[in-house]
């Protein structure tokens, strides 16, 4: 998935997590993180980030996430989300509940 | 055991918060919202929230419904897309107005559950009535699918159509009963609408009392702070429940002497009274196995 604008998801409401997505030029993902519960959890939420991303086949982006206590579902949720509208993208695949 | 549909909790579906909670106000049925309480741009970001939730949040054994878009929307397919895949227990159609609109969107599950390698058939359907037409169609949209559980009316749009206002229910007293009668006719539940005056107890009350009194089997709220007048409304009383275990021992003894007349206090007991005892117990029953702590 190629990232070609910003792309923003989710709010700062309790127990969400905004995430803005925007281009980059080189490979990697540059992320910054903050959190309200970032001693705890602050690892948990890049490691979703990061592994969201690679299942969408981002592999340049940078990415600024502001965390209110999100769940990891939403979290994932909030970061596909981000990233279909910054590739200008509505193909997402659904996998199946097992 | 029955499935109790007392109440239907309305759950905004682009509200990580209340998805998150939404099994703790004791409500039978969680129903996450993809359509009206969604801003049109939005609906992406709703649809992959609450398919995230389906796919991880565990609600114990509440009975999970999406209400999808319209289908005429295009939002429908999509949310269909997603959402069959994340196995709810049924989707809730919205503007139901024909037959056709429950037999097309089942066709779409149909073909999304054989795509997803899921038993074809196992997501079940609901319909909602929301015009003069669905009104009047009622009794064949209730036949329209052996996945539909239930049919119920929404009043906002309806009184709309109708052109006139939610008042004291005088308005909605044709189509309630007439999604009641279709709903019984066809074996499936009728589900009454929103009440949209939280602070409202009495009002609030009171409809419930007549929805009741007209055979609905519960109602779709908007505030978890519904839920427990609603329960308690539809909670059978002692006196009633007294009576019905009268009636079924009654039933029992003559069963055992194998006669096929039973009676209570000097009156004959007729088949309708038994039906109504055991349902009566059949609903005390299943709102007793809910745990303590989800009530």
């Amino acid at each position: 998935m190629h990232i070609k604008q910003i792309g923003i998801a989710g709010t700062m409401e309790s127990s969400d997590i905004m995430i803005r997505i925007e281009p980059k030029e080189t490979k990697g993902i540059d992320l910054h993180l903050s959190s309200s519960v970032m001693q705890q959890f602050g690892k948990q939420i890049e490691h979703i980030i990061q592994s969201t991303l690679e299942e969408l086949d981002v592999d340049a982006a940078c990415v600024t996430a502001t965390d209110k206590g999100a769940l990891d579902c939403t979290v994932r949720a909030r970061v596909e989300t981000a990233a279909h509208r910054a590739a200008g993208s509505d193909q997402y695949v659904w996998r199946t509940k097992q | 055991m029955r499935q109790l549909r007392r109440s239907m909790l309305f759950v905004p579906g682009n509200n990580p918060g209340m998805i998150r909670d939404a099994h703790i106000y004791g409500s039978d049925s969680i129903m996450f919202d993809l359509e009206d309480s969604v801003a049109v741009t939005e609906k992406d970001a709703a649809r992959a929230l609450v398919y995230q939730a389906l796919m991880s949040l565990r609600y114990g054994k509440k009975e999970l419904v999406v209400r999808i878009n319209d289908l005429s929307s295009g939002l429908g397919i999509e949310d269909l897309e997603a959402i069959v895949r994340a196995k709810p227990n049924v989707i809730r159609l919205p503007k139901t107005e024909t037959a056709q609109d429950i037999i097309d969107c089942e066709r779409e599950i149909a073909r999304i559950e054989a795509d997803a390698g899921i038993e074809v058939g196992s997501t079940g359907m609901m319909a909602a009535i929301e015009s003069a037409k669905g009104v009047l169609n009622a009794y064949q949209i209730a036949c329209s699918s052996k996945r539909l559980i239930g049919i119920a009316l929404g009043a906002e749009d309806y009184v709309t159509d109708l052109k006139t206002t939610r008042s004291d229910g005088t308005e909605l007293f044709f189509a309630r009963n007439v999604i009641l009668n279709a709903a019984r006719a066809a074996g499936i539940d009728a589900i009454d609408t929103v009440y949209s005056d939280v602070n409202n107890e009495e009002g609030f009350l009171r409809e419930v009392e007549l929805i009741k009194k007209l055979g609905f089997d519960g109602k779709s709220v908007i505030n978890p702070r519904q839920i427990a007048p609603l329960h308690k409304a539809f909670m059978p009383s002692e006196k009633d429940l007294t009576k019905a275990r009268a009636i079924m021992q009654a039933i029992a003894e003559a069963n055992k002497r194998g006669s096929g007349v039973a009676s209570l206090n000097g009156k004959m007991i007729d088949k309708p009274v038994v039906i109504r005892a055991e349902r009566l117990l059949e609903l005390y029953d299943a709102a007793n196995i809910i745990p303590i702590e989800e009530v």
